[in-house]
């Protein structure tokens, strides 16, 4: 079985595991980090969006061979200890979640576009295809515009 | 006018809630309704014309009277370091439940929001009929009892301080979870808890604030999980570890409800990596390995030949000609007034919860244990201990708050199949359903099609008349206990049918004068997996009324927003259409192939209205750009909540009147993914959206789960009718095969 070591929130990690596996259920299974959630296993609903080496990821399609020596962080490593992050904040502000199942791919999508830009327009916002079957769209765009104007 | 809600609420405060002390260190206290709870209220309306059944007495009230006797209902304790826990008979999906009955119990101990802890209970088959989630009626039929239960708390530890100052009871306040007395003296509720639970200890009644008084509930309120959301903390199913539960999923049949004749490969399916069991079940092949990605694997290698299902040949074309030859016939004969004839067809809908369906199950030879998303627990339990062939109280199941339901998870599909599992491979699993086998065999709302005539003269309405034909919803869950759904089960459908006659007519209404009114229902078996959908029947069977409404305003050559005013029936009605008209600038110039569309909705004692406004000019993708919504639900709890349903409703009607829905072709349907499945997305919901959560008019809240999804599926058709000049008559409106379907 070949090993991957790669670096998940911070932690370095080493795991056996076919090179085709899925990093979502290397996480979810292997390492016991439940954050992403399975939503479709085919990159369409994003529910495990997480970031490699800084950039969203679907963690659903990305092979663990592709971790080797990168940088994985779940929603799990976004805050700063209890310090979260300004989008988690802006999160909790706006009180964005229902059922709260995509919201950690929403989040960590959301940073990731904030990244990208530091002002998205509504046109970016409208561009992110992360679904959330509860309808909270509408919170998840006030907690994006008003994280942006805390960073 | 006398609106039927205070007739309501005069009759409901006869109810009485008993509670009691329960032996333990710290105080703990149990409630239940009183005896004197299933006396008949008073069972006649004021509204002038005659009332629909739905007006009298609708379906939330009857689980009310049903849950009524229950004993030991709730279960409060306040805990030596002042923590107050709370136990739940509910499930919570999303809609907020949790959070507001945390928000009664801290207005009634006058104890901070944060140091209650409110808990799903487990399964509890003494409960009968009252641990059922569904029809709107958590928040209904617990505001009484959580009061009640937490108020008298509050008056023993009250009592317990002033015992050991030697004060009058009536002399000490309470505020922030402390006991204050008039000298200065205070106690914290955790110092007083293990005094308050001494048996001995006298106390006066305790009554629950009234609404004026209340300081917390009414006011908008966070989240009490959110924090857990935001952080990935949160739990759901298939992220608690229990011991040796291994990674499961099942391959399906590629009609519904086949069964699995042989397995072609099973020692080469055996033998991949990762791979620790594959066992057969009635619903398919089950295969067990070390990581749910292995366990995918294995199960797309499986080779299985599989006998017929109950719906094999069944595709939509046959579907709706059943359909629409078993709607009734209308009653009054179009000769010599004028009319508006309307016929409508809505497509099966899936549920698509984002956590699929999925089940925790360890099942020993003596016992089992089951942890999974369950709105209807405990008849859950009793029909896996009947299907393990244990006696009842060697199953335990708990229940886990869920990613979302929607009406999915009043079934128990997945923790029957993971008790199932478990069994024929003797260890404990995980059991994940696919989103494509959750979307194509997860249960899903019926298709039905609608007749529609009303009658006109002189700018006055006659008559209005409604047949409904729908693919047979599945209530076979009973009310949440073994005897109903035992009784769903009878024979011919003859019970199911009785129990979705009676939703039917116990939630559907007209608000409108509208002369002689008539609804009816004919339900058609199809062997088609079904469940109740948020709203059941209304969100088609109202929002199908609504575009009539709008048709018999152009025929009268009245405005919408006017002619639905004119002949609205209470005050209370026409407030909330005021409201977002006003709000919503009603009527304002709009370019071409825009338009704005608006329209009313009321049951469970709550009542809302629509605007929203529609931009089709991209005929692929017509996109509502903004939405003006005003609820009533007499006493709101959390108006933040309130606003979160509302948002939910407006956004199933965006995505099943324009996109989402399922084609069922040859016994199963076609979609399989958010991909094929259009549910809204970010770019497909309004950048504007208001929400106006009106002050309370009445003394008990009405139902707010369901209720946002109507009014907003008649503005949405209605807005997009008069952008682009057509008549909105199958739904989803824009419902083209545009993918290639996964194999089956």
């Amino acid at each position: 079985m070949p090993s991957h070591t790669f670096t998940v929130n911070g932690r370095s990690v080493t795991v056996d595991a076919p090179d085709d596996l899925p990093l979502l259920w290397v996480l979810r299974d292997m390492l016991g980090v439940r954050g992403p959630k399975y939503g479709c296993g085919v990159d369409v609903c994003k529910a495990c969006t997480s970031h490699l080496d800084g950039v969203d990821v679907r963690p659903c399609v990305v092979p663990v061979s592709a971790c080797a020596g990168r940088e994985v962080t779940t929603i799990e490593g976004l805050a700063d200890g209890d310090d979260l992050h300004p989008v988690q904040e802006a999160w909790l502000e706006q009180d964005v979640a229902q059922c709260g199942f995509c919201q950690p791919g929403q989040i960590m999508a959301a940073v990731a576009l904030l990244r990208r830009t530091a002002e998205p327009t509504d046109e970016d916002i409208d561009a992110i295809a992360n679904i959330c079957r509860c309808g909270t769209y509408f919170r998840i765009r006030e907690a994006i515009r008003s994280a942006a104007a805390r960073m | 006018m006398t609106s039927s809600g205070q007739h309501h609420a005069a009759g409901r405060s006869r109810r009485s809630f008993l509670t009691y002390l329960v032996a333990a260190p710290t105080l703990a206290l149990v409630t239940r309704a009183g005896a004197d709870a299933a006396a008949p209220q008073a069972a006649h309306a004021v509204v002038p014309s005659l009332p629909a059944i739905a007006d009298v007495v609708d379906l939330g009230d009857l689980f009310i009277l049903a849950g009524a006797p229950t004993s030991a209902l709730l279960a409060l304790a306040v805990e030596a370091d002042g923590t107050v826990r709370f136990r739940l008979p509910r499930e919570e999906v999303g809609q907020g439940l949790t959070t507001a009955v945390a928000m009664l119990v801290a207005e009634e101990l006058d104890a901070p929001l944060a140091d209650v802890r409110v808990e799903l209970d487990d399964a509890r088959p003494e409960l009968l009929f009252n641990q059922l989630t569904g029809s709107s009626n958590s928040i209904r039929s617990l505001y009484g009892p959580v009061r009640q239960c937490a108020a008298t708390a509050r008056a023993r530890l009250v009592a317990a301080a002033a015992h050991r100052w030697s004060l009058s009871p009536a002399s000490l306040t309470t505020a922030d979870g402390t006991v204050r007395a008039p000298d200065g003296r205070t106690a914290r509720y955790g110092e007083l808890a293990a005094a308050a639970a001494a048996p001995g200890l006298v106390v006066l009644g305790a009554t629950p604030k009234k609404a004026a008084q209340h300081a917390l509930v009414g006011r908008p309120t966070n989240r009490i999980d959110a924090r857990a959301m935001v952080t990935g903390a949160q739990r759901y199913t298939l992220d608690l570890d229990v011991p040796g539960a291994k990674p499961c999923v099942v391959r399906r049949p590629p009609t519904f409800g086949a069964a699995v004749r042989t397995v072609t490969n099973l020692s080469a399916v055996r033998a991949m990596p990762g791979v620790l069991e594959v066992v057969t079940v009635p619903t398919g092949v089950a295969v067990v390995a070390e990581t749910f990605g292995q366990a995918l694997t294995a199960k797309s290698a499986l080779q299985v030949t599989w006998g017929p299902g109950p719906a094999d040949e069944l595709s939509d074309a046959q579907i709706r000609t059943r359909l629409r030859a078993a709607t009734p016939p209308l009653l009054v004969p179009p000769l010599l007034t004028p009319y508006v004839d309307a016929e409508f067809d809505f497509a099966f809908v899936s549920h698509a919860p984002m956590e699929t369906n999925c089940a925790i199950a360890d099942v020993r030879e003596d016992r089992a244990e089951i942890w999974s998303g369950l709105k209807s627990p405990i008849v859950a339990r009793q029909s896996i201990a009947a299907d393990l062939g244990l006696p009842l109280d060697k199953v335990t199941v708990h229940v886990v708050q869920a990613g979302g339901s929607f009406g999915r998870r009043l079934f128990f599909d997945a923790a029957l199949e993971a008790a199932r599992i478990s069994r024929a491979c003797r260890r404990p699993v995980k059991l994940m359903w696919t989103r494509v086998d959750d979307t194509r065999h997860g249960r899903m709302r019926p298709a039905t099609h609608h007749k529609i005539r009303a009658t006109h003269l002189l700018g006055e309405v006659l008559s209005f008349e409604h047949r409904v034909a729908a693919a047979e919803t599945d209530f076979r869950h009973g009310l949440g206990e073994i005897i109903t759904a035992t009784a769903a089960h009878l024979p011919l459908g003859i019970g199911n049918a009785t129990l979705a006659q009676t939703l039917f007519l116990t939630t559907v209404k007209s608000p409108y004068h509208f002369g002689l009114t008539t609804q009816a229902l004919t339900e058609v078996p199809t062997g088609i997996p079904t469940a109740s959908w948020r709203s059941v029947y209304s969100a088609n069977t109202r929002g199908a009324e609504e575009i009539v409404v709008d048709e018999l305003a152009a025929a009268t050559g009245k405005d919408p927003y006017r002619f639905r005013r004119t002949f609205l029936k209470t005050d209370a009605q026409r407030a909330v259409l005021d409201k977002v008209a006003t709000e919503g600038n009603w009527g304002r110039t709009m370019e071409p192939g825009c338009a704005q569309g608006i329209a009313f909705h009321e049951e469970y004692k709550s009542r809302t209205a629509c605007l929203v406004e529609i931009d089709t000019r991209d005929p692929q993708r017509a996109r509502v750009t903004k939405a003006v919504i005003a609820v009533d639900v007499g006493l709101p709890v959390n108006p933040r909540g309130l606003e979160a349903q509302m948002a939910g409703g407006l956004t199933d009607a965006i995505s099943t009147t324009l996109r989402a829905g399922l084609h069922i072709d040859k016994g199963l349907p076609l979609e399989g993914s958010y991909s094929q499945f259009h549910w809204a997305q970010q770019r497909d919901t309004p950048r504007d959206l208001r929400v106006f959560v009106l002050p309370a008019t009445g003394a008990e809240p009405g139902g707010a789960g369901e209720l946002g999804v109507p009014a907003a599926v008649g503005a949405i058709a209605n807005a997009w009718a008069r952008a682009t000049g057509s008549k909105p008559r199958s739904f989803p409106l824009d419902f083209d095969v545009d993918f290639t379907p996964y194999p089956r």
